[in-house]
């Protein structure tokens, strides 16, 4: 891992496309802007991770893989 | 073209109902192709099968179905990443978990599967909405809004 030291306003380059800017240092929180490419997603780490392990969750094998189960049991709640 | 799948075996699909997913879905990188499938009695349910792997396949359903107010909060670059100009515009999927109890099943709203109907390009995206996390009970949902009656569609024109 690469640690660089960065004060107000001071950027860092990834490649040519994305840039880290230090946009506000106050306490201990810092604010950073992201430029990058529109494919490339941006997302704070705990956020993304959530959703890896949601979906891994919802891609394990289940006792139930019959849509007709969770339709019977949409349906019934859907009076 | 003829493709493998989890819930219906091996099956004759149109390539262009083929739904390309260039970054991958979220922890499965490096799988792009999915597909569309329904089976009977599935109701508003269906299946994102992975093209490329067989044994990937995850029940998904539109948020809509259970959450009429359900808003796609996602930064515009991110919309023009699968191109698109609107929400309006997307058919949107949530991933479901089905516990062993299926009526404990949840739907993520918090990252849900954009698609683009045109292109057929598609994206999972995570929502900027603090009301929605990835785990929202479906038939929980669906008690509250009967018990509220409030069965009006969200402002945005999605549902």
């Amino acid at each position: 891992m690469l640690v660089l030291a960065r004060k107000r306003d001071q950027s860092i380059m990834i490649g040519d496309e994305v840039e880290v800017i230090v946009v506000d240092v106050h306490g201990d929180q810092v604010k950073l802007g992201i430029t990058a490419p529109r494919q490339i997603p941006v997302h704070r780490k705990e956020v993304y991770e959530e959703i890896q392990r949601e979906n891994i969750r919802a891609a394990a094998e289940t006792k139930h893989d019959k849509l007709s189960v969770l339709g019977d049991l949409f349906k019934s709640k859907k009076k | 073209m003829r493709i493998k799948t989890k819930p219906l075996g091996e099956i004759e699909v149109a390539k262009e109902s083929i739904i390309e997913v260039k970054e991958g879905i979220i922890g499965f990188p490096g799988l792009n192709r999915y597909i569309l499938l329904n089976s009977e009695g599935g109701g508003p349910f269906e299946w994102f099968q992975s093209v490329d792997r067989v044994d990937l396949a995850f029940v998904v359903i539109s948020p809509c179905e259970f959450r009429p107010d359900y808003t796609l909060d996602v930064s515009k670059s991110e919309l023009e990443s699968i191109g698109l100009k609107d929400p309006s515009e997307a058919v949107i999927l949530a991933i479901v978990v089905i516990p062993d109890d299926p009526s404990m099943m949840t739907a993520n709203l918090q990252g849900p599967i954009v698609i683009n109907p045109k292109t057929k390009q598609a994206r999972q995206m995570i929502s900027n909405n603090p009301q929605y996390t990835v785990r929202h009970n479906i038939l929980q949902e669906m008690q509250a809004l009967a018990d509220s009656d409030k069965a009006e569609r969200g402002g945005n024109k999605l549902c």
